[in-house]
């Protein structure tokens, strides 16, 4: 017990007194945590569109009226031919292209049927996506305004009609951020535990250091509990920070559900955090590698764990990948404690599974970490 | 010129001979674009929801019928009663309820009027958004089925027409992405680490007071990861052509000079950074925490920039991957020349010669 005192000591020391790295530890999360959510927003607004009208005619004149003023769209060009429009859209002054064909009024009252034609620049399929079905959405209630012009509504329905109520539960008013702030946080605090705690170790490796701690009589579970309980703090400091402070003063996130189940997670997911960065250190030589590799698995973290896109859209293989990193268990059970409110029943797979990675990833580490080089 | 290139020879060996490192280095790009090519989609399918039915009857039947059908949701289980609903919220498997009432077959038969409410788990308000709207399509074209008769009058039909991506992929607009992402947090991250390293271990100044010029000592370090970064180009070039049919529309000979600009330009960035600091932990740091993120964001592949409040936006014009992701686009997928983006070329070309400037002047001959 003396001994790990000493060396949590020492370890302390060591963090608190690089002047260099201390405020990159703190202020680095809290800077992103503050800047990020802002820009992570998948809301898709203020699309350019590039009007072709061919026709000129009070109709037309109406529809791209309504267009404008539906808040979506920006009129980027208006013109009557379509290679203008179609070279704003090269240049990505626009985003997509509405074609009024010539006579469009006129066939619409005599035929009862008139086509338009919408070109969208889909190397962005989602936002193509949105845009195509806006623009078709104010289409056919400008639609419905021509009809109600021409068609006297008959007084009761005739035909039969189901109205859908729908209502958003948890996050009434849709804000994005909500969902990306828990997430981000949850990110930077793997990112800090993970390379600072496999980047340490690697240093005395390199420095040479490691080599005076293996000839005293320190064991090795006192060595990586050393390694790991300054880390572990750290960790827990940086998601309050982000938590009570940020996320609540700035974003106005106040968690629905309980802190205490909220911390006893995150600290189990820390242990298992740091066991991998442990378990880094003891394959890697240099830093150089240890970052390398550390930088390649929290890449892979980022972008499988769902934080930016839907599980659910994944193909088998990807899903179970992303099954088996521990950040996607952290993310979801963040987002559910904080958002929904959900109890410990709910998580409890989550927790079994947490604690299996934190015993798995730290056995690894200590089994493989040798005092003789 | 003799003694440079025998500089760069000994970089070169520092590199190959570190194997683990440099099976990151080529191994991160493959599987990236794996990543993003084949597991990353924003399509939203087998959604998890649950189904509140009081009605029971023909018209419901038919509905949930469709609802399974679709590929879109995965009907997890009927429930009794909607109070069970907010429990299987909680749960956190279920994306969406839907709620039938009693008498719906009756109600629309007769009154020609029937209710179902949609209730979507919104903690994620995107896929709230985009359930909720594929199951309202799936409940409107039963109705559409209903009053197939009647026929509207003055209808326009709008004709969609999707430009350079008809399928939708995510591929086409993730790949040049990731080739920005990629090159640039490579390049700044191995420059800055390994000049920083020579500092730490001390061989910096041995190199310092040998009688060879400290500028080129710095550039020598720099050309191994420019020319590691081309390998990987191609290598994500060969395989998103293979792999994610992706087209290149434009010059390959255009698309290898700017990338050779943007690695540039990520290296001179690498060599400020390792000017700055002291240790390697400082610049993996900066390199990692400070570039990682934002370069994911900012370069504007993953969220709009036209969303973003304004002071975000002017940050985006500050990182080079951004302009490059523009140029690649511009290049690969919609087959444009120079002339289209020779002003993203110039900003590249002009931040790449700020930043060199700027790390020559930080420069020091002398430690400490």
């Amino acid at each position: 017990m003396r001994t790990l005192k000493f060396l949590l000591q020492k370890e302390f020391k060591q963090i608190f007194r690089n002047k260099a790295l201390l405020p990159l530890i703190f202020v680095v999360p809290i800077v992103q945590l503050l800047i990020l959510p802002l820009a992570a927003d998948y809301e898709v607004k203020n699309i350019n569109i590039s009007i072709v009208d061919h026709d000129h005619s009070t109709y037309s004149q109406q529809l791209i009226s309504k267009i404008t003023a539906s808040g979506y769209f920006q009129l980027a060009d208006y013109g009557n031919s379509f290679q203008s429009a179609f070279n704003q859209i090269e240049k990505d002054k626009s985003d997509l292209i509405l074609e009024i064909p010539q006579g469009f009024e006129k066939n619409l009252v005599r035929e009862n049927e008139q086509k338009l034609f919408i070109a969208v620049n889909a190397i962005n399929g989602v936002k193509a996506g949105l845009g195509g079905a806006y623009l078709a959405q104010i289409i056919s209630a400008y639609n419905n305004d021509i009809r109600l012009q021409w068609v006297q509504p008959d007084k009761y329905n005739t035909a039969p009609v189901i109205t859908v109520a729908s209502s958003n539960w948890f996050n009434p008013f849709m804000n994005y951020r909500f969902f990306m702030v828990p997430g981000i946080l949850v990110v930077l605090v793997t990112m800090v535990g993970a390379y600072m705690c496999a980047l340490n170790i690697v240093k005395e490796k390199e420095v040479g250091t490691i080599e005076q701690i293996n000839v005293t009589p320190i064991k090795k579970y006192q060595f990586v509990l050393g390694k790991l309980i300054p880390f572990w703090a750290i960790g827990m400091f940086i998601f309050s920070i982000g938590l009570f402070i940020v996320a609540r003063f700035v974003y106005g996130i106040v968690p629905v559900g309980s802190l205490l189940l909220l911390y006893g997670y995150l600290s189990i997911y820390l242990i298992a955090l740091l066991g991998l960065g442990l378990l880094i250190s003891t394959f890697a030589e240099t830093q150089q590698q240890a970052m390398s590799v550390a930088f390649f698995f929290i890449m892979i973290f980022m972008l499988m764990s769902g934080l930016f896109t839907p599980l659910d859209g994944m193909p088998q293989w990807a899903y179970i990948i992303a099954k088996s990193i521990p950040v996607t268990y952290f993310i979801e059970v963040v987002r559910m404690i904080i958002l929904k409110g959900s109890g410990f029943s709910d998580i409890k797979y989550h927790f079994i599974i947490m604690i299996g990675f934190a015993v798995l990833l730290n056995g690894l580490a200590i089994w493989n970490y040798k005092k003789t080089s | 010129m003799k003694q440079f290139l025998s500089f760069v020879r000994k970089e070169f060996y520092h590199v190959f001979r570190d194997s683990k490192t440099l099976l990151m280095l080529f191994g991160l790009p493959i599987v990236q674009i794996v990543l993003f090519g084949f597991a990353l989609t924003n399509e939203i399918k087998n959604s998890k929801i649950v189904i509140c039915d009081y009605a029971k009857d023909e018209a419901t039947q038919q509905i949930i019928n469709k609802i399974e059908a679709s590929r879109n949701f995965e009907i997890q289980k009927a429930l009794m009663s909607h109070k069970q609903i907010e429990e299987a919220f909680k749960e956190g498997n279920t994306k969406l309820a839907i709620i039938f009432p009693t008498n719906f077959n009756k109600d629309l038969l007769h009154l020609n009027q029937a209710q179902v409410q949609i209730i979507a788990d919104a903690s994620d308000p995107n896929t709230a958004n985009t359930l909720t709207n594929y199951a309202t399509n799936i409940i409107m074209d039963y109705q559409q089925e209903l009053m197939k008769n009647n026929a509207m009058p003055f209808r326009i039909i709008p004709e969609l027409r999707m430009l350079y991506n008809p399928e939708l992929k995510g591929a086409t607009n993730f790949v040049p992405g990731v080739m920005a992402l990629v090159l640039m947090l490579i390049c700044v991250m191995m420059t800055s680490v390994s000049i920083v390293r020579e500092k730490e271990t001390g061989t910096m100044e041995v190199l310092l007071v040998s009688p060879f010029n400290p500028f080129l000592v710095i550039i020598s370090k720099a050309i191994p990861y420019l020319f590691l970064s081309l390998i990987n180009l191609t290598i994500i070039l060969v395989l998103s052509i293979t792999l994610l049919d992706m087209p290149i529309n434009g010059s390959v000979l255009l698309l290898f000079a700017t990338s050779t600009l943007l690695i540039i330009c990520a290296l001179s960035l690498g060599l400020l950074i390792s000017n700055v600091t002291q240790s390697q932990q400082a610049a993996m740091l900066i390199s990692m925490m400070g570039m990682l993120v934002p370069t994911m964001l900012f370069t504007g592949f993953m969220f709009p920039i036209e969303n973003m409040p304004v002071p975000l936006q002017v940050i985006c014009n500050l990182i080079p991957s951004k302009w490059y992701y523009t140029i690649v686009k511009s290049i690969m997928i919609k087959g444009l020349g120079f002339s289209a983006i020779w002003k993203e070329i110039l900003v590249l070309f002009g931040m790449t010669c700020f930043l060199l400037v700027v790390s020559f002047k930080k420069f020091k001959t002398r430690l400490v």
